[in-house]
């Protein structure tokens, strides 16, 4: 890490953990703001990573600082306990309280901040924020696994922390209830000031919610840097697998209600993306799927595919598939997916350096 | 009916068994928590050690104890070198033997409830700034509740019905050590089967009421199920 970086750093830790089947050995400062994802293979030591964080793994070596207070030092024999650490943590199951109601749930952290003005505040807009106003009342055992997820991310933010490490939170959840919390957490990322560690192997959590992207491997670190390189890097895992894909920060030029089609641009060009009414925020994150990008060397005439850009090849890389590689492309500086049958690049004599016309089936917009 | 003496005897044994089941809970919860939760090699040892008074006589107990709290024993003789009185034939006494003699009843619904509990939520509750102190008061004792409810009633029935370790360490003193089940044993070595009739009729059923408190409840048996876990 640089000086630069520890700087701006909110939490800055160097620390080794011995285990007779795992070892962890991690130095990393993450930004004082924004989205940290965690992502690596499970037993890449994501989990315990935040737990050592968390002030819940003991016997570690080294240290963690956090807005330069400094939460443990092996050297110096200092450990500051969990319950003193000023940490909110969502954990994979929803650990509620069962002899107390959602109300006393909330309360129980409310009360106990460690900052003596959040014991006092209204907990009303976190409530509104998750949408459990409804709930107060209920005992946790008579919630869905959504609602209760729900709850124990609104407990942990009326703790008042002012480091939130959540742990796949979505992990215990079916499809169909991950697609109905996803916009509580996008709204909670997107007005929380403080600093948040989300650990995911989703790479569609991914995708949507981080700024940063640390990538673990068999508990070390293996890259770390901004969620849109880093999705983009074809030596990584996270640009890996069926679902590989970008997004790209893009802003509304203009929307066409009577074809229902947002005109977007973005560094390397211009993007439509099928919106029923115009978004309410201009700028948006777009995501695009390596596999919904085909490349052609000339600009495609008569095409029904809107999006077509000009983009530089950069890179080859293997795909998931032995019949698939992936393209990494680059549109005027920002950095794109394809993914294509190897046939079709031995065809098209796909080379870095060449210049070829990217066109996308089919974007969405993440945010 | 009930003489005096008979009455004085229930009232000394009632204190006896309250006295002694207050302390049981303060030390049990401790040693209990340590029994769930240790991986100490002396683990086994100390676990068998607080058993023996379920296979034991009550006179060995007794007996053992009375050497030890007596003048020649290392602990009486270290109570007088400091000024105290001795423990035999004393109402302190009696509440030593008991905590020692019930120690068992209350300390395994209580490890058994401790063992059970969900680490996870500790956990949780520490990353929610709660202390342990806190974390004991406020998630320990309300989610152990039936536990604790198991441990203080039995130990409290087993100190009314306690006799073998009371004779030897206690003796037979009026007012001070002469609980109920030694009244019952001097009313029939006196012949007087009537008043050993009441006396052995409101012992039997008032243990009979005491546990059937703790066992009517729904859920009973089951130390740690959901439901006895809830605020209902």
């Amino acid at each position: 890490m640089t000086d630069a970086t520890a700087a701006t750093a909110a939490l800055t830790l160097d620390v080794r953990l011995a285990r007779a089947d795992f070892a962890l050995e991690i130095a990393l400062a993450l930004p004082a703001h924004g989205i940290t994802a965690i992502c690596g293979a499970s037993g890449a030591g994501k989990t315990t990573l935040l737990r050592l964080i968390a002030g819940l793994e003991s016997g570690a070596q080294g240290r963690i600082e956090f807005a330069g207070q400094c939460w443990q030092d092996s050297a110096r024999a200092q450990f500051l306990p969990a319950h003193r650490r000023p940490i909110g943590y969502v954990f994979q199951e929803p650990r509620l309280f069962p002899h107390l109601t959602v109300r006393q749930n909330i309360d129980f952290a409310r009360h106990r901040a460690l900052d003596a003005a959040a014991r006092r505040a209204d907990p009303a807009p976190v409530l509104q924020l998750l949408g459990i106003e409804h709930l107060l009342e209920r005992a946790p055992h008579t919630l869905s696994g959504g609602e209760q997820s729900r709850v124990a991310i609104a407990r942990a933010l009326a703790g008042a922390p002012r480091l939130l490490l959540m742990d796949e939170p979505l992990a215990a959840l079916d499809a169909a209830r991950r697609a109905e919390i996803l916009p509580w957490l996008e709204r909670l990322c997107a007005q929380s000031r403080i600093p948040i560690l989300y650990v995911s192997h989703a790479h569609d959590e991914v995708a949507r919610l981080a700024d940063t992207i640390v990538l673990l491997e068999r508990g070390k670190l293996r890259a770390h840097g901004a969620a849109q390189d880093m999705l983009a890097r074809l030596d990584l895992s996270t640009a890996r697998g069926a679902d590989a894909g970008v997004f790209i920060p893009a802003v509304l030029v203009e929307h066409d209600a009577a074809d229902c089609l947002s005109r977007f641009s973005f560094a390397g060009g211009e993007l439509f993306v099928p919106l029923a009414a115009p978004p309410a925020k201009a700028h948006q994150r777009i995501r695009i799927a390596a596999r919904d990008v085909s490349l052609a060397l000339e600009r495609p005439q008569h095409s029904s595919i809107a999006n077509q850009i000009a983009c530089t090849v950069t890179e080859l890389a293997e795909a998931d598939s032995p019949a698939h590689v992936l393209v990494r492309l680059d549109a005027g500086g920002t950095p794109l997916l394809a993914r294509i049958t190897r046939r079709a690049a031995r065809t098209l004599a796909l080379r870095p350096g060449l210049a070829v016309w990217a066109q996308v089936k089919a974007v969405a917009l993440l945010d | 009916m009930l003489s005096a003496e008979d009455w004085s005897a229930i009232r000394l044994t009632l204190l006896l068994a309250t006295v002694s089941t207050l302390i049981l809970l303060v030390l049990g919860t401790p040693l209990a928590w340590w029994l769930a939760h240790t991986r100490s090699r002396l683990r086994g040892a100390i676990h068998a050690l607080i058993a023996l008074p379920l296979v034991l006589p009550p006179t060995v107990l007794g007996f053992y104890l009375l050497v030890a709290l007596g003048p020649h024993g290392w602990i009486g003789g270290l109570m007088q070198r400091l000024g105290l009185s001795l423990l035999p034939f004393s109402f302190a006494g009696l509440v030593v033997a008991s905590v020692l003699y019930s120690l068992p009843f209350v300390v395994q619904p209580l490890q058994n409830t401790f063992g059970a509990l969900d680490g996870k939520l500790l956990e949780a509750a520490a990353t929610l700034h709660a202390s342990p102190q806190d974390r004991f008061w406020h998630i320990i004792v309300p989610l152990s509740r039936a536990g604790f409810l198991t441990a203080a009633v039995l130990g409290f029935a087993h100190t009314l019905g306690e006799f073998g370790v009371v004779l030897m360490i206690g003796g037979n003193i009026p007012g001070q050590t002469r609980v109920v089940s030694v009244q019952i044993y001097n009313h029939v070595e006196a012949m007087e089967y009537a008043q050993a009739h009441w006396l052995a009729g409101a012992m039997l059923v008032f243990s009979f009421l005491v546990l059937l408190a703790l066992y009517a409840r729904p859920h009973a048996g089951a130390l740690f199920a959901q439901g006895a876990a809830r605020h209902d």
